[in-house]
């Protein structure tokens, strides 16, 4: 199949419709999602894991989110919003909060109890203990359910273009309401690339954004708590 | 609920289809990541390259990964294969980076046990280390399974999907009860499967149950 000869093919790189400018709205979809997800889960997910109240919520809504049919989702929003942005990006934002949830309460619940205290007894009042201690220690967490959502969200977004949203799914559905499939692999080929890209940076923001004293500690537990996602811990816990 | 009676034969019809295209992955998944998981806990270089090309096909996006299989495949680019296959991958993507760290936490003392009783490499693995595993390995089948059922739906955008296609007729339609009765269908699904496998769980482990009875007695 000449999926490469679709690719690189010249009339596909400039104009309506080309491949900059579906990768760009992709790229807006995904970051307008992940803004929204993050300003109503990281107060919520920190103030949940600060007070220990209603944990279990957090880990259920997390746990119940795998059960729950993307496509589904997307077409009954879509159904009560008519077609548009906003059903659309409402289904995104559902599906991306949960990681982000349980990212910041596994964080910040885990957050080594005699670090807590030691802050206490430095004379750090309860705001100070959050923001200074709390959440600079449970950054890797969150940004390991920030890193869960975003594929979620890039991958959900391509589904999208079922019910009319723009985005490198575009090339999936129409594609495939022509026959064309060079044009419907080569979109697959570019969805799949962004996900792994968009991985891959987020690895590299949360090498730079960790404190260095939570990514070099010497206790292997340190070392993994990087490295594990929030929904994995979770399926552990499950 | 009316559309849901009067058109049980075609959601039971579905719903058959949904099953088997959505647990036979995990049981393909899992044959093949339980020795890849072996293989990845035995060579440490192995590990790590097992544990990060998991990670790289497990970020690929479903829709995308149906779309590029016949590639590889050699497959009609609509033929229901591809669903099978990708969801098998992502299963394996998942259980191998599971299995490796659940072989991992087989307490040394009880892998030299068997030794010394004569077992076998062979025989010690399937005997001692794996059983000992079930919990942890489980809990990632679960997990995949649950995601693999809900996954099964973004096929039906391709024309293939088990209950997905009340989504896509439901839209196409305009009808909102059969949208709304396939998400309640496969979260259900899910819930019931995801019960069974618990309860597979705790028939294979029996020495977790004694271990639980104890805990509760001491607690009562």
């Amino acid at each position: 199949m000449n999926f490469l000869g679709w690719l690189f093919d010249p009339a596909h790189w400039s104009g309506s419709g080309s491949i900059p400018q579906r990768l760009v709205e992709h790229i807006g979809y995904t970051a307008l999602t992940m803004l929204i997800a993050i300003v109503i889960a990281v107060p919520l997910g920190a103030w949940i894991g600060h007070t220990g109240k209603g944990g279990f919520l957090v880990v259920g809504s997390a746990n119940g989110l795998r059960a729950l049919p993307t496509l589904g989702v997307l077409i009954l929003l879509v159904q009560w919003t008519g077609l548009g942005l906003l059903g659309p990006l409402i289904a995104l934002v559902l599906l991306a909060v949960p990681p982000v949830l349980a990212g910041t309460y596994a964080g910040v619940r885990n957050v080594d109890a005699s670090v807590v205290d030691a802050a206490r007894g430095m004379g750090m009042r309860g705001r100070d203990v959050l923001f200074g201690v709390e959440l600079p220690n449970a950054l890797p967490l969150i940004i390991g359910g920030i890193r869960s959502s975003v594929l979620q969200v890039i991958s959900t977004a391509t589904i999208a273009a079922y019910v009319g949203l723009d985005g490198l799914g575009r090339y999936i559905i129409d594609g495939l309401s022509i026959r064309d499939f060079p044009q419907m692999i080569g979109g697959s080929i570019l969805v799949a690339l962004l996900a792994v890209v968009a991985d891959l940076v987020l690895a590299g923001l949360q090498k730079l954004l960790v404190s260095p004293g939570l990514q070099t500690a010497g206790t292997g537990r340190r070392v993994r708590a990087v490295a594990t996602r929030p929904t994995d811990t979770a399926a552990q816990a499950a | 609920m009316n559309w849901v009676i009067q058109n049980l034969g075609f959601i039971s019809s579905l719903l058959t289809d949904h099953i088997v295209f959505s647990l036979v992955p995990v049981v393909i998944g899992l044959v093949i990541a339980v020795p890849l998981g072996w293989l990845a806990n035995r060579a440490g270089f192995g590990r790590a390259v097992v544990v990060n090309l998991a990670g790289l096909l497990y970020t690929v996006p479903s829709l995308a990964l149906f779309v590029f299989l016949p590639v590889i495949l050699g497959t009609g680019i609509l033929d229901p294969v591809n669903v099978i296959v990708a969801l098998s991958v992502y299963t394996v993507a998942l259980l191998v980076r599971t299995v490796a760290d659940a072989l991992e936490a087989v307490p040394p003392l009880l892998v030299d046990a068997a030794t010394a009783m004569g077992f076998k490499p062979f025989r010690r693995f399937v005997a001692a280390e794996l059983p000992v595993s079930v919990p942890v390995i489980l809990a990632g089948v679960r997990v995949a399974a649950v995601s693999s059922i809900s996954l099964v739906t973004v096929g039906s955008v391709i024309g293939f999907g088990g209950l997905g296609q009340m989504f896509t007729d439901g839209f196409q339609r305009s009808i909102t009860a059969e949208v709304v009765a396939g998400i309640v269908l496969v979260v259900a699904l899910a819930l019931i499967v995801d019960g069974i496998l618990l309860l597979i769980g705790r028939a294979l482990t029996p020495w977790d149950r004694a271990a639980r009875a104890v805990a509760k007695g001491a607690t009562a």
